[in-house]
């Protein structure tokens, strides 16, 4: 048990508590491995100091796809393949494509986007998460704390920086 | 943990905490099924059961069975078809729209709203699947697939097409944004379960575990996608009037129709959501939850959206009289003084007349009230799509194939079979998934009344 990953987990019981509690944690020199949330706590991502997430631009991407497969199905279809007078419109009736574009915009986009999320994420039905404490999907803030990346740090030391910081409990979970 | 203000109503009531919150909505999945859903349900799948008869019949011996004739060859199924996507309209409506405009107060009923669209939409797509006669060559005609007729292409000209990409477009896109908000509350009763119970929902939770990093990408996924379904929501009824708007027919070929046809959808929407939640909310003791101020906003929705509609009917009879053109204010006459006429004031009393009693603060913040308007809504609303299409049918340019319309058995089971499918979903739905968002409620649980408190 000993080479195995160990964390120190300090459980908060309030957001904004916990806000601070972050920013604290992290000025005193002590590297986060995650915060565990039952909710999305605003800002906890910039006091983390994550990068904004690229998933806006992966939708874009995969939106554009969207149109331009759909604009090309649809020319390919109506006015080169099989062309057809419908109604006494032109083959290639752009304004009446446009129902179709836009809905096969927003689905690749929906789709495309959500596909990222789960791969980015591990989302997957058979995963297996490491659940640090029980409490953390119910109502208590989990802050884990890897020990191996804080090997500077004094043990002891961690765990008062986050009593004084508001932490209600300070717990330790291995993972074998 | 709860903060009470004294300028707002507080979103949940009853000075719920955190973990108050947890255990009120997974009580319902994790607890033995109460008697009163028992019945609920049985009744539900003996409905389907009966109405599969006619479905049955119907696939069977082919859409002969309803009471179409050559003059209205469009009645109960595209009349059943429109409303069931119009009650749709409402779940999308709430977690996007009011998600982008930060109205805190649809976490409680957003969960319910969006699964009652999907199963509406479900629904919705029954009928004109049905009424292809044999479905089983349908993905022919409706998809853009190579067959044996050399290479001859699905219309892309077609409004019926449209709706093909719309409906399903609409359907998938709901179905991936609530399952996403599911997936946190799926791990919140993984971790209260042990067992079998712990499996499953250990399945369907994809592994969440609420970290930071995964609450920031949802909080980005949440908000793209409502972005995106919110011209989805208008987009679907804006295509769904465009089968009867591109048309030529007197009485459907009117630009009125997409935005009347969407603020209508989310008027009956909203009705069907408020008939579920007042009952849900009773059923499963969430009256903290689902708070009367929630059902009056809900009823401010009604009138405005009602109101809408209202002004619509009177502008299209009166453009209809305004443009000079015979036949199409012949239509509008005879929907209002013809052989049909009881049905255009069913309408026009259930849509345009009862919604308006919600002016009064009383019927609005009763519940009795509201659940017995949100049933005359619907009916209202189902009374409109059956005006809309069977009255201008059935006295065409033609006088002499002048005909009437009249369901026969095979109209009434299909219909029921929708209702038996509609109420069966739900009650699964309310019995084994968490009814309330957990984690979005939990995260106004605080903030709602932050002011105060400081």
């Amino acid at each position: 048990m000993e080479r195995d990953t160990n964390f120190v987990l300090g459980v908060f019981d309030d957001e904004d508590v916990l806000l601070h509690a972050v920013e604290e944690v992290r000025s005193s020199g002590v590297k986060i491995h995650e915060v565990y949330s039952p909710y999305p706590v605003h800002g906890l991502e910039h006091v983390l100091g994550y990068k904004r997430s690229r998933l806006p631009i992966a939708a874009f991407l995969f939106g554009m796809l969207g149109t331009s497969l759909a604009l090309t199905m649809q020319f390919y279809m109506m006015r080169f393949d099989w062309p057809m007078i419908i109604g006494g419109k032109d083959y290639a009736a752009f304004p009446d494509f446009i129902p179709v574009t836009f809905e096969m915009t927003v689905l690749l986009a929906a789709f495309g986007m959500v596909g990222v999320f789960m791969i980015s994420s591990n989302l997957k039905p058979w995963a297996q998460p490491r659940i640090f404490d029980v409490r953390s999907t119910d109502d208590k803030h989990i802050m884990a704390i890897d020990i191996a990346n804080n090997s500077a740090m004094d043990l002891a030391k961690i765990e008062e920086i986050l009593k004084s910081s508001g932490a209600t409990e300070v717990n330790k979970k291995s993972f074998e | 943990m709860q903060v009470t203000s004294s300028v707002r109503e507080p979103l949940v009531t009853g000075g719920k905490s955190y973990h108050d919150v947890t255990h009120d909505v997974s009580r319902q999945v994790e607890g033995k099924p109460s008697l009163a859903w028992f019945l609920a349900f049985l009744t539900a799948a003996g409905v389907l059961a009966l109405g599969s008869i006619a479905l049955i019949a119907t696939l069977w011996e082919g859409i002969g069975m309803w009471g179409l004739n050559k003059t209205v060859g469009w009645a109960w199924d595209i009349t059943n078809f429109v409303w069931w996507v119009g009650i749709g309209h409402a779940g999308t409506l709430i977690s996007a729209v009011l998600l982008l405009f930060r109205q805190k107060w649809r976490t409680s009923i957003n969960r319910a709203a969006e699964a009652m669209t999907i199963f509406a939409v479900i629904c919705a797509a029954m009928f004109p699947v049905i009424h292809m006669g044999r479905p089983w060559l349908g993905a022919y005609w409706a998809l853009p697939l190579p067959n044996t007729f050399g290479s001859l292409w699905v219309n892309f000209n077609s409004p019926l097409l449209w709706d093909v990409f719309a409906i399903s477009t609409y359907f998938s896109v709901s179905l991936v944004f609530w399952y996403i908000g599911l997936i946190p509350d799926f791990a919140t009763i993984r971790d209260r379960a042990t067992g079998l119970r712990k499996t499953i929902y250990g399945a369907l939770s994809f592994g969440w575990d609420g970290a930071a990093k995964t609450w920031m990408r949802y909080e980005s996924v949440s908000l793209i996608l409502a972005g995106l379904a919110t011209p989805l929501v208008l987009s679907v009824h804006t295509i769904v009037s465009f089968d009867f708007a591109t048309s030529v027919i007197p009485g459907w070929h009117t630009t009125i129709f997409p935005p009347y046809f969407v603020a209508g959808a989310i008027f009956s929407g909203f009705a069907m959501v408020l008939t579920l939640m007042i009952v849900t909310r009773k059923v499963f003791k969430l009256e903290d939850y689902i708070t009367i101020g929630h059902i009056e906003l809900m009823n401010i929705v009604i009138i405005v959206t009602g109101s809408i509609v209202g002004v619509a009917y009177i502008t299209e009879f009166f453009i209809a009289w305004y443009s000079g053109v015979e036949p199409e204010f012949y239509a509008f006459y005879n929907r209002a003084t013809g052989p049909y006429f009881w049905a255009y004031w069913t309408m026009m009393t259930c849509n345009v007349i009862s919604p308006q009693l919600f002016w009064i603060k009383k019927i609005r913040t009763s519940i009795v009230a509201t659940f017995a308007l949100s049933i005359v809504v619907n009916i209202g609303m189902w009374f409109e799509r059956f005006v809309i299409i069977v009255t201008s049918l059935h006295r065409d340019y033609l006088p002499s194939s002048w005909a009437m319309f009249y369901p026969t058995w095979a109209d009434v089971g299909v219909y029921l079979f929708t209702f038996g499918l509609f109420f069966t979903l739900f009650f699964l739905f309310a019995k084994f998934f968490p009814v309330i968002n957990m984690a979005e409620v939990k995260s106004v649980l605080k903030s709602s009344s932050e002011k105060v408190s400081k």
